[in-house]
């Protein structure tokens, strides 16, 4: 049983086995600290590059709260550019490219498929058109909330649709079929 | 010697059930417990409450066979360290193990407590359907389930009184879980779910609010709109402990004057919490109450100094206070000002990482409080700079703080006015300090401030150390001082084997150890686990470098969790934990 003290003591170790440095935040000597004019400096152990690099875990704060706070900050970024527009990309099953639309400018579900209609003409054959009269029709528009589901587009009121959508995305009828089951 | 204990046989046992029914502490039962074996078997068969701080301590048969009447359950799961992402997602602290042997043995349980632990959906399912007597569900800090579980619980847990989410994460699969809730259902006291992201239906929780007349806390998420938070006062006045929504809405003269008046008719609030999102036309709303408050949590509240003060200023009354470092110093010299009753203070950083916007909260601020509240004796600070002449002055204003937890946000920060390290200031803590338990350790500190901890901390319960020491000897002073050490937990800091060998021993009267980012070599575990059977050594690499089996005895350890045990290593490791 090879004691403790054997196996601390510096020898040659097989290639690729690490060599017993120590992992610890290893401390310069106060007076050799440079640290007093950088304060950004923030030694984590063992890894050497000493720039803003953030630490795991440091400082100790719970994730929910940390996800809480920038979910707040870019919250409150947003809010403020109200009178900018309210920009969602647009996609079409089939389509080669995306496009964006500004829900502001539509009053209502009626003014929306209409620019939808006339943006995506060149993509689809028939119509574009809500789930309701799908006759003829090979299309329907849904969209992306805010918790990431997807949702068929024309059943929350418009305001609600509108702060609660995220992109919209025009799918191919019988793809949409699953969605009016989903709870 | 037998007839020194024979008078303990002289009364039945029904007679020692009945005296130590009315041993309310653990500690004392477990005392009772060792006298003679009559007691141990009396008070094991009769405890009703039992608390497990580390779920792997004990195999879950054979806690439920030693203490088959026990009505209420605690069992706490992860390492602390968790909670900042330190623990390895999979580690464990799964509750299928408990809940099953629960369910089997315990069919009369009537509170479950879980704690950093991973409770599944099945697991929630088999609790709603094994106890037919359940009040009480507290998850906190929990994840692995979603609000499909919670439907179980609310559907078939007919006396329920509790439900408590707190901080944990929470799948949302099933979006209105809380029209399980059944019709005849009336019997909820708490139900606190404040920690659910998603949408929850406001008329679902008025309807549910409406018949449970018992209705004392109340803790909604962020989810909650203003207006629907009147409804919900208005059917439930009785309320103690609220936890808002979030707390603005358009500008709405009537809507402030509806939200006041239902506020000002729940005559018994005595706690404050949420303000997500505050709006300051509606924080006013509030202060018609605030002298009754005994707890406030602004913890969420991103609005400026003076509106704190406000708010603040006017509660007289106020024992515990959470509060981002918004509130700078001149607000907490306002706290210390108006809120003398004051016994607990957490202040959280608003930007702990940018610091973009320096906010002006300093040592000054904790300085005020300390002087002004003489029944302080719990602090958690986040700061960005210290003096020790601060943490002295503290020491002699507060001898009566059991719990104080400093975080310097930036490691290895100096005194910023002598340039010194802070062993002075903390030793000041701690010398002074007799009572207490709890200490969190930051900024640059040398083997000076163990030296001092180890010899004086005497009732130190749990240590937090990180990005400290100079070598062995700082963790040595602690593990061969603290008498009364129950959990240290160690990150970055240049602590090695000898410490840990040298001490073998002190680490089987303690609960756990963690240590990550320290120089501490898998020989040393190897050795530590060889001599110390009751112990666990499990060693965490998660950088892959192959079976830890194979390796040297000089190969580094990342993170090493040690705990005693009489279970034995446990059987539920994933791939980067293992047990030497």
């Amino acid at each position: 049983m090879a004691s403790y003290v054997e196996d601390t003591e510096l020898r040659l170790g097989l290639p690729g086995s690490d060599a017993p440095a120590a992992r610890g935040s290893k401390r310069s000597l106060p007076d050799q600290d440079d640290e007093a004019g950088d304060e950004s400096c923030c030694r984590n152990g063992g890894s050497a590059s000493a720039a803003k690099a953030q630490v795991v875990g440091w400082p100790p704060i719970r994730t929910y709260r940390k996800n809480s706070f920038q979910a707040m900050k870019t919250e409150t970024t947003t809010v403020e550019p109200e009178a900018s527009g309210l920009y969602v990309k647009v996609s079409m099953d089939g389509a080669p490219y995306l496009r964006k639309i500004d829900l502001k400018v539509y009053k209502g579900y009626m003014e929306l498929k209409e620019a939808l209609d006339s943006m995506f003409k060149c993509f689809s054959q028939g119509e574009l058109s809500r789930k309701e009269g799908c006759n003829g029709s090979e299309y329907v528009i849904s969209y992306e909330d805010k918790d990431g589901d997807l949702m068929l587009v024309g059943d929350v009121p418009w305001d609600m649709f509108t702060s609660s959508c995220k992109r919209l995305r025009i799918m191919k009828e019988s793809e949409a079929r699953g969605l009016e089951f989903r709870q | 010697m037998v007839g020194r204990f024979r008078w303990a046989a002289m009364f039945p046992d029904e007679v020692w059930e009945h005296v130590f029914s009315f041993l309310t502490s653990d500690g004392d039962r477990n005392a009772a417990a060792l006298v003679c074996r009559n007691w141990n078997r009396i008070e094991r068969r009769s405890r009703k409450r039992v608390f497990v701080g580390n779920c792997y301590s004990v195999a879950p048969t054979v806690a439920v066979r030693l203490f088959p009447e026990v009505r209420a359950a605690v069992i706490k799961g992860k390492p602390h360290f968790a909670d900042f992402n330190l623990v390895p997602s999979d580690w464990g602290g799964g509750a299928e193990a408990w809940v099953e042997a629960m369910a089997e043995g315990w069919p009369n349980l009537e509170e479950l407590r879980f704690k950093r632990m991973v409770v599944s959906d099945d697991c929630l399912d088999l609790i709603a359907r094994s106890f037919k007597n359940f009040k009480v569900l507290s998850l906190v800090s929990c994840d692995g389930f979603s609000t499909s579980g919670l439907a179980a619980i609310a559907a078939n847990c007919r006396h329920l009184r509790e439900l408590n989410l707190r901080e944990s994460e929470v799948e949302e699969t099933c979006l209105n879980w809380i029209s399980h809730f059944p019709e005849p259902f009336t019997s909820l006291v708490a139900l606190d779910i404040a920690c659910l992201e998603g949408e929850v239906n406001a008329s679902i929780l008025e309807r549910l609010i409406s018949r449970c007349s018992n209705i004392m806390t109340l803790r909604l998420n962020h989810s909650v709109p203003l207006e629907r938070l009147v409804g919900l006062l208005q059917r439930a006045p009785q309320l103690m402990d609220l936890g808002t929504g979030k707390f603005s809405a358009r500008h709405n003269p009537q809507l402030f004057s509806r939200l006041e008046s239902a506020i000002v008719g729940c005559k018994n609030l005595r706690s404050l919490s949420g303000f997500w999102e505050p709006g300051l036309t509606y924080l006013p709303a509030v202060y018609s109450i605030c002298e009754g408050l005994t707890s406030l949590n602004l913890n969420y509240a991103t609005v400026q100094n003076p509106e704190l003060v406000k708010i603040i200023s006017r509660c007289k009354n106020l024992r515990r206070l959470l509060v981002m470092d918004l509130i700078e110093d001149s607000g907490l010299v306002a706290v210390a000002s108006s809120c003398k009753l004051l016994q607990e203070l957490r202040v959280f950083p608003s930007d702990p990482y940018d610091a973009a916007e320096p906010v002006s909260l300093t040592e000054h601020g904790l300085v005020a409080v300390s002087a002004g509240c003489p029944m302080l004796h719990s602090v958690l600070y986040f700061c960005r700079q210290m003096t020790n002449a601060a943490l002295l002055t503290v020491a002699k204003n507060r001898p009566n703080l059991t719990c104080f937890r400093l975080c310097i946000i930036e490691p290895h920060t100096r005194d910023y006015v002598t340039q010194e390290p802070l062993d002075t200031g903390f030793s000041a803590i701690v010398e002074s300090c007799k009572d207490l338990r709890r200490l969190s350790l930051s900024g640059l500190l040398t083997d000076l401030v163990f030296k001092s901890i180890g010899a004086s901390a005497n009732y130190l319960e749990m240590l937090s150390i990180a990005f400290a020491g100079d070598g062995d000897m700082g963790l040595h002073y602690i593990l061969s001082g603290c008498k009364n050490l129950r959990k240290l937990e160690i990150r970055d800091c240049p602590f090695g084997d000898k410490p840990l060998l040298q001490n073998a021993s002190k680490l089987e009267t303690m609960r756990s150890l963690w240590m990550s980012s320290c120089s501490v070599t898998l020989g040393a575990c190897r050795q530590l686990a060889r001599a110390m059977p009751r112990l666990n050594v499990e060693v965490i690499n998660e950088s892959g470098r192959g079976p830890l089996a194979a390796q040297p005895d000089n190969c580094p350890v990342e993170k090493l969790y040690i705990y005693r045990t009489i279970a034995g290593p446990r059987t539920d490791t994933p791939q980067c934990v293992w047990t030497v």
